[in-house]
């Protein structure tokens, strides 16, 4: 698996995401600054990771999303190549309308860092092969503005065509609105474009990939890919 | 030319920070408040003094960047 790590000013988990993504594939990705116009020749996987680009101002994610790299991004994901974009990442690709709806600010108003739960609505995309679908997660949240927004329209499109990817709920995989910290409509942690292929996830699965950190529930995802890439090849 | 973009949340988004603004007024006993809807305001000057192209470059700004038209309405004043 030949993976690319975009970087922006502010962007503070890359390297968290790079060492996850070299201790499961074997491959050390590439870090491609912001400024770049092309990625690395033979990419399968582009991952925008999270942080605070550009300081969060004007709108999280919005003036990375208009950076000169993005271009590639979008071309990468227009020949249906695989973008993962974390917390901040799936911000950025919102704006960039790679994935469509808003993240807005939590609906408490409160920074929230800590585990929560997801469960993982399917199991056969690239991204959650990994995983049985209805399996629940322990992850690491850490964001003030992951409250999913969309028209109802597009909500409903999602929905019907099994396009969330992730769901906060309780321990036991129940929705339940005291689980839906952040006020995601319909308790959307993570969504899927329509052709499948672009990840979008506001909680942080590169961060449990190790037992003594305490929990290996995100390594799912990415030996997934891993897998999908070693069995294309 | 001096000019002015607002940004606003369309109606029926939902405004925590707003919300919690209205909330803190009340609280201080600003009387006669109904609600708050927090916005963005954007000073901008533009060189030259075509009208029409500052509107049309105003316009560009605000689709491609200031407001995310998903939830914002936005509005330009040339002044």
């Amino acid at each position: 698996m030949k993976s690319a790590v975009v970087v922006f000013p502010g962007i503070n988990r890359e390297r968290d995401m790079a060492r996850t993504l070299k201790l499961i594939s074997g491959g050390e990705p590439v870090m491609v600054w912001h400024a770049e116009t092309s990625l690395p020749a033979g990419t399968d996987l582009v991952v925008i990771p999270g942080g605070f680009s550009y300081g969060d101002y004007l709108r999280c994610g919005a003036i990375a999303a208009r950076a000169p790299i993005m271009d590639a991004v979008r071309a990468h994901a227009g020949r249906g190549g695989l973008v993962l974009a974390v917390c901040n990442g799936f911000q950025i690709a919102c704006e960039a309308g790679l994935l469509p709806g808003v993240l807005m600010r939590n609906a408490q108003l409160k920074f929230i860092c800590r585990d929560i739960f997801l469960k993982v609505e399917r199991s056969d995309t690239p991204f959650t092969r990994g995983y049985n679908a209805g399996q629940v997660i322990r992850v690491p949240t850490a964001h003030g503005e992951g409250n999913y927004v969309a028209d109802a329209d597009t909500i409903a499109r999602l929905e019907g065509d099994g396009r969330v990817a992730f769901r906060y709920t309780a321990p036991d995989g129940s929705v339940d609105p005291q689980w839906n910290f952040n006020g995601s409509t319909n308790a959307i942690a993570g969504i899927l474009s329509e052709r499948g292929n672009v990840l979008g996830m506001m909680p942080h699965p590169e961060n449990h990939v190790e037992a003594s950190i305490g929990s290996t529930d995100g390594r799912g995802l990415f030996a997934g890919l891993s897998d999908h890439f070693r069995q294309a090849a | 030319m001096k000019a002015r973009v607002t940004v606003t949340l369309k109606s029926g988004v939902l405004d925590p920070q707003g919300k919690a603004i209205e909330g803190a007024l009340k609280s201080l006993g600003v009387s006669g408040v109904a609600s708050v809807r927090q916005g963005k305001v954007f000073d901008i000057e533009i060189e030259g003094g075509d009208k029409a192209h500052a509107e049309a470059a105003l316009k560009e700004a605000a689709e491609k960047l200031l407001a995310n038209t998903v939830i914002e309405n936005y509005r330009i004043e040339v002044l």
